[in-house]
């Protein structure tokens, strides 16, 4: 029997609801606006409505990827949007100053860092709940941003730094193929090293985590900075994108679009299981879903109406309670009846591996129909 | 199969013929039973043997595929435990399924709460969860949050809100798992009371001194049949094994044959001096040599648990100090203690031991994977040799090694426990009550589990309640009274009789229950104080 | 305890800088006003509050700022203190619009005159203020309708990117617009949808436009409620390879540095001011009254004034230090 796929490798019934919407969101964008996947090169870019998808979902993408990591040890991370103003401000200030692009991505970078340990440190070592230890950060980090920028709109005009919100590699915008990165290096990070299997245990049972020699303190702080990390990279886009940083609006209330992309991707706010590629298509889905609106021209006043109803559809299609119809694993001794996420449905036992000692012979009789 | 029903009148409960299937699965194949009022009636069984599936089938958390189910006459299908409820089937889990952050009033009210103007009326609600718990000789602050109290007293309070809920049918799923022994006497007190007042009860249990005690009938399951019904008084204990196992059980209380080489001559692997923490354990002397098992008993909250913890660092003495082959050590945490070659597996499984989520395999590797590192994972492969040599090994019962660990039944969970600190051949096992809520089966494989690593030259510390076992298996035994280790007894001089009489040593010891600091009001023979 | 100790003194640490107060001497015979500044949430706001500084020293007047950090009561507090002071007029920029009643009635007993700024105020009685120095918002969406009718000859198909919805500039200044629209058939607003008064929501919303509407081939102009959503809409024009300012127009309003650079570099072709100097009004109003006693009318509209590319370059060098 093949072990069930590990929640990265996206196993496609598992995932279904999530791809499910995705294609359901861009069909339907397709039916409002035909030319919905017409992509055409405009200046060495990829241009058209699917690009803007990508290209616009960037931002709470990456944040999605920090925050995945961050609800995966069943904590929260409300301070990422505050993190982009600052990261922005760092860049547009001191661009603005006349340094160069190395120092100011290097500085924005480590102020993003910076502020990740900061959410590390409260949460592991001072154990502050983390809704409110980044609570903290979300408040005080856009007034860092503000002081930073002297309350306006810092605006430059440097090429090196606007690349990279509106350049290119290889005609791929240059917010996607960071956002492709940071997730492959993420990736990489969790699944090639022993880091994931940790993330995961500390947000099921820190007690149990800590008690078979995990170091929790250490894997949360790493988790944290990396969300510090992946915030000060979308601020930098964003920044880049609008050439200036603007302290008041920079990645507002984005936090709570990184956590419902993480949501609708099926990682669980208890902790646990978790999975970076979901997330993105969680992201994908709030964004294809933003851009279809404007494409619509439906009234603004319908715009969060009709992103309510459809994150309702998707999350709900995800409810243990409409999965009750599916058969479900007997689990006599089972600790909780209702799963926290949906889980796919059990391969049947197969009866040679429970058969032991003569204890349970002929107990498991598969397909024996009541 | 059904036994005759000595009164014509319906019983209070009857079930027939009911069958579960998960997957093509059978969990319950056309099994009878038949509750009578006012009886207890003991249902038995091995892992796998379908009591919690009937259990859950009853109070509506499955619901059945065939058969039939008669409440007083009256066929019933509950789709939720509320449902239940209403028909009067109130449950105790084994696991406490109340809400520890909610008072002890609001635990017992909760979604009935007494109100006033359509608010709830505080007083009322403590005044009479007071009254609730009378019976019982709880007198607690019923305003305290029931996470602080002992999971004893949490359990006696799951059953007063159970039986206020007007249960005719009352169903103790394995409540007596972490009671010691004066509480189990308070919770069968409870039981005839409620017996007389013509209640069933329905009673799942492990220990079967404890069924021979209350029980007035037995239903044996096995492997989602059932294998009869007889009644107590006729049914001797040696044949109650033989249906429950399908088998003669082999007589696990045998002494180990030590080698020579097992003497006190040997260097001991961890030495102890006046080792202790404040309001935990008084400062105490312990060697632990490689190839013995030393056993630590005691009653509930003599300090056995809290001397284990200091062992492996989960908790941090304040005194004394430790050496381990002669270097002194600082046990800082579980990670020092691991790098050390100790491995620990809690009492509490499912709440510092599990990681209920995750699958078998990654449960077994996790303290191997911790002391490598992060940056040095173990190939997938290697995972899984790992796992399925430890299933195979210790016979953990699950249909593969990526099945979530907590979908697994509390034997098998230990297994696993135990097999996740064999992965890392530690030198120290520190094992806190390794057979508590474990079926007769694999509480003999975990002795014999024990027996072995013993041989093979580990060092074993083991807690435990169980007497006869701990006297079986371990070479000397440090008795706990009241956090003080005041007794160690070696070679011949194990023996349950000396245990209970060390335990028992001290002239003029009150009840050893009720001298612990906790709620429990002075002099009330309440269980419940058990520091945690 | 150490750990509640700990983050109050991270938070009162941030918040060192903000806030100062004034001080409590009254010089000579100077006038002496206190003004309770909202705060310096944006760069207009920044921008009101140095304009401020600047005109009460071009009339030799004693300014006391406090700012209110978003926060009413603060806005109350410094009421207070300012009568206490016994200042010679109260500026109020009102965060919220009601809530006023008492503290006014405190000041209207101390026979101090309140002048509100840039926001109005709900009273029952308007005897509790002298007079409110404010744009009219529907004006300004008038301007920059009549002059993009003047200027395609009544024909243009618009976009038009709207500020928060549900907040009152958004909804005057797209009424204001609308009453030209309707006023001249061959205008038609094509799209609109809500850019949250940012930039990068306008750029966002002004890519799917231009896909939307054929490339950008159907769209003649794009209105934006505020400059910065119309700078955005900018960056999104020119990503899709067309000339701003040229193969769509861009009018705005609010007359911020970056709009009147735009304007310069010929991206841009319009935008109305809404002018940072609500208080130059409202002092000489001030010094008028107390001069002569002649009560100013209730209602002091500043000028909405349109502004064009022939003078952006001065412009731009005019504002670029006041904001």
């Amino acid at each position: 029997m093949t072990p069930p796929a590990r929640t990265s490798a996206a196993g496609i019934p598992r995932a279904l609801p999530q791809y499910g919407a995705l294609v359901a969101v861009l069909l339907a964008n397709w039916l409002l606006f035909p030319d919905f996947f017409t992509i055409r090169l405009q200046d060495g870019r990829l241009f058209g409505s699917l690009i803007d998808v990508l290209n616009r979902g960037a931002p709470v993408a990456l944040l999605a990827i920090g925050m995945t990591m961050v609800i995966a040890t069943r904590g929260v991370d409300l301070s990422v949007g505050a993190v982009m103003a600052i990261s922005g401000a760092v860049a547009a200030t001191m661009t603005g100053a006349g340094w160069g692009l190395a120092p100011v991505l290097a500085t924005s970078l480590a102020a993003g860092l910076l502020c990740g340990l900061w959410n590390g440190l409260l949460v592991a070592v001072l154990r502050i709940q983390p809704i409110i230890a980044t609570l903290i950060l979300m408040v005080a980090g856009r007034g860092i941003a503000q002081l930073i920028t002297e309350g306006q709109i810092v605006t430059f005009t440097s090429p090196g730094l606007a690349a990279v919100g509106s350049g290119s590699v290889l005609t791929v915008p240059m917010p996607v193929a960071i956002t492709v990165a940071v997730l492959a290096v993420t990736g990489l990070l969790v699944r090639r090293t022993a880091l994931g299997l940790m993330i995961e245990a500390v947000g099921v049972n820190r007690l149990s985590s800590a008690g078979a020699g995990v170091n929790t303190p250490v894997v949360l702080v790493a988790v944290y900075a990396w969300c510090g990390l992946c915030a000060a990279v979308a601020g930098l886009i964003v920044t880049a994108d609008i050439r200036g940083a603007d302290a008041n609006n920079a990645g507002l209330w984005l936090e709570l679009d990184a956590i419902l992309a993480v949501v609708v991707g099926g990682t669980s706010l208890l902790g646990g299981r978790f999975g970076l590629v979901l997330s993105l298509v969680g992201a994908l889905i709030i964004q294809a879903m933003n851009t279809g609106i404007l494409l619509s021209g439906f009234k603004p006043e319908f715009n969060l109406i009709v992103k309510a109803v459809v994150l309702m559809i998707v999350l709900l299609l995800q409810s243990p309670a409409l999965t009750l119809f599916l058969p479900r694993p007997g689990s006599p001794r089972s600790g909780s009846p209702h799963p926290r996420t949906p889980r796919p449905a059990e391969p049947p036992v197969k009866s040679g591996s429970v058969k032991s000692g003569g204890v349970k012979s002929g107990g498991i009789k598969p397909g024996a129909g009541a | 199969m059904t036994a005759p029903s000595p009164d014509a009148s319906p019983p209070l409960l009857a079930i027939r013929g009911l069958s579960k299937a998960f997957l093509g699965v059978q969990a319950l194949d056309g099994v009878d039973f038949t509750l009578h009022h006012g009886e207890v009636h003991a249902l038995l069984g091995e892992n796998g043997a379908g009591k919690s599936t009937l259990i859950k089938t009853l109070t509506g958390v499955y619901q059945r595929d065939a058969g039939l189910v008669a409440l007083e006459g009256r066929e019933i299908a509950p789709r939720s435990v509320d449902e239940a409820q209403r028909l009067h089937i109130g449950t105790v889990f084994q696991e406490v399924n109340l809400l520890p952050n909610l008072s002890v009033a609001e635990n017992l009210f909760l979604g009935r709460q007494p109100t006033r103007f359509g608010f709830v009326d505080r007083r009322a609600m403590n005044r009479r969860a007071r009254a609730v718990l009378v019976p019982y000789g709880l007198a607690i602050d019923v305003t305290a949050p029931l996470g602080r109290f002992s999971v004893a007293t949490q359990q006696i309070i799951a059953i007063a809100r159970a039986v206020d809920m007007s249960a005719k049918v009352l169903i103790l799923d394995e409540p007596t798992a972490s009671l010691d022994a004066q509480e189990v006497a308070v919770l069968f007190t409870v039981m005839r009371t409620l017996k007389a007042r013509g209640i069933g009860i329905v009673f799942v249990t492990h220990f079967l001194d404890q069924v021979y005690a209350v029980c007035d009938r037995i239903t044996v399951l096995r492997n989602g049949r059932l294998v009869g019904e007889r009644r107590t008084a006729e049914l001797p204990r040696l044949d109650l094994v033989a249906m429950m196992l399908g088998r003669e059980l082999e007589e696990a209380a045998h002494r180990i044959e030590l080698g020579p080489a097992g003497g006190d001559d040997r260097a001991p692997l961890a030495r102890f001096r006046g080792y202790g923490k404040a309001r935990s354990v008084e400062p105490f002397d312990l060697d632990i040599r490689p190839g013995e098992v030393v056993g630590l008993a005691g009653l509930l909250g003599s300090g056995r648990t809290e001397t284990a913890r200091l062992v492996f660092g989960m908790d941090r003495a304040d005194r004394g100090e430790a050496t381990v082959d002669g270097r002194p050590v600082r046990l800082r945490d579980p990670r020092t203690a691991i790098r050390l070659g100790f491995g620990f597996c809690p009492e509490d499984r499912k709440k510092e031991g599990i990681v209920g989520e995750l699958s078998v395999r990654e449960n077994i590797i996790l303290a191997l994977q911790a002391r490598q590192g992060w940056l040095k994972p173990l190939p997938r492969r290697r995972q899984e040799e790992i796992a399925d040599r430890f299933i195979r090994l210790l016979d953990i019962r699950t249909p593969d090694a990526e099945r979530p660990i907590q979908l697994l039944s509390g034997g098998n969970q230990q297994k696993a426990l135990l097999a996740r600190w064999l992965a890392t051949e530690p030198r120290l096992l520190i094992l806190d009550e390794p057979t508590r809520g474990i079926d007769v089966g694999a509480h003999a494989e975990i002795i014999r589990l024990i027996e072995r690593l013993c041989a093979d030259g580990m060092a074993l510390l083991v807690v435990s309640s169980e007497l006869e076992e701990i006297a079986a298996y371990s070479r000397r035994v440090v008795v706990l009274r009241d956090r003080r280790h005041v007794a160690e007894l070696r070679g011949e001089e194990v023996t349950v009789e000396r245990i209970v009489a060390a335990i028992a040593a001290e002239p003029g010891a009150k009840e050893p229950g009720a001298k612990e600091p906790g709620a429990t009001a002075p002099g009330a023979t309440a269980p419940g104080g058990a520091p945690r | 305890m150490s750990r509640n100790r700990l983050i109050s003194a991270a938070m009162a640490a941030l918040f060192i800088g903000f806030g100062g107060s004034g001080a409590a001497d009254a010089a000579g015979d100077k006038l002496v006003v206190g003004f309770s500044q909202i705060g310096s949430e944006s760069g207009w706001r920044a921008a009101e509050t140095k304009t401020a500084k600047a005109e009460a020293e071009k009339r030799g007047i004693d300014l006391k700022i406090s700012d209110a950090q978003q926060k009413q009561e603060n806005q109350i507090k410094a009421v207070r203190s300012f009568v206490a002071q016994g200042v010679d007029a109260i500026f109020i920029a009102p965060v919220v619009a009601t809530g006023w009643d008492s503290v006014l009635k405190e000041a209207k007993e101390a026979k101090i005159p309140v002048v509100l700024l840039d926001r109005q105020i709900e009273t029952k009685d308007p005897s509790l203020y002298m007079t409110a120095v404010t744009s009219d918002t529907v004006h300004e969406g008038r301007v920059a309708g009549e002059w993009l009718a003047k200027q395609t000859g009544g024909k243009c198909p618009v976009v038009e990117l709207q500020g928060t919805v549900g907040s009152s500039p958004a909804i005057n200044r797209k009424k204001g617009f609308d009453e030209v629209v309707a006023k001249n058939p061959g205008m038609k607003i094509i799209r609109t949808q809500s850019g949250d008064f940012t930039r990068a929501k306008g750029k966002e919303v002004m890519e799917s436009f231009i896909k939307a509407e054929n490339g950008g081939k159907g769209i003649c102009a794009v209105y934006a409620h505020n400059d910065d959503m119309a700078v955005g809409a900018i960056q999104a024009i020119k990503e899709a390879g067309l000339k701003p300012g040229k193969d769509i127009l861009v009018v705005s309003i609010d007359g911020v540095p970056d709009i009147f650079k735009a304007m310069a570099e010929g991206e841009a072709n319009a935008t109305v001011e809404l002018t940072p100097n609500m208080a130059g009004p409202a002092y000489d109003a001030l010094i008028a009254y107390k001069k002569d006693g002649k009560e100013p009318p209730k209602w002091i509209q500043t000028q909405s004034a349109l502004f064009t590319p022939d003078t952006a370059k001065a412009e731009y060098e005019r504002r670029k230090d006041a904001y």
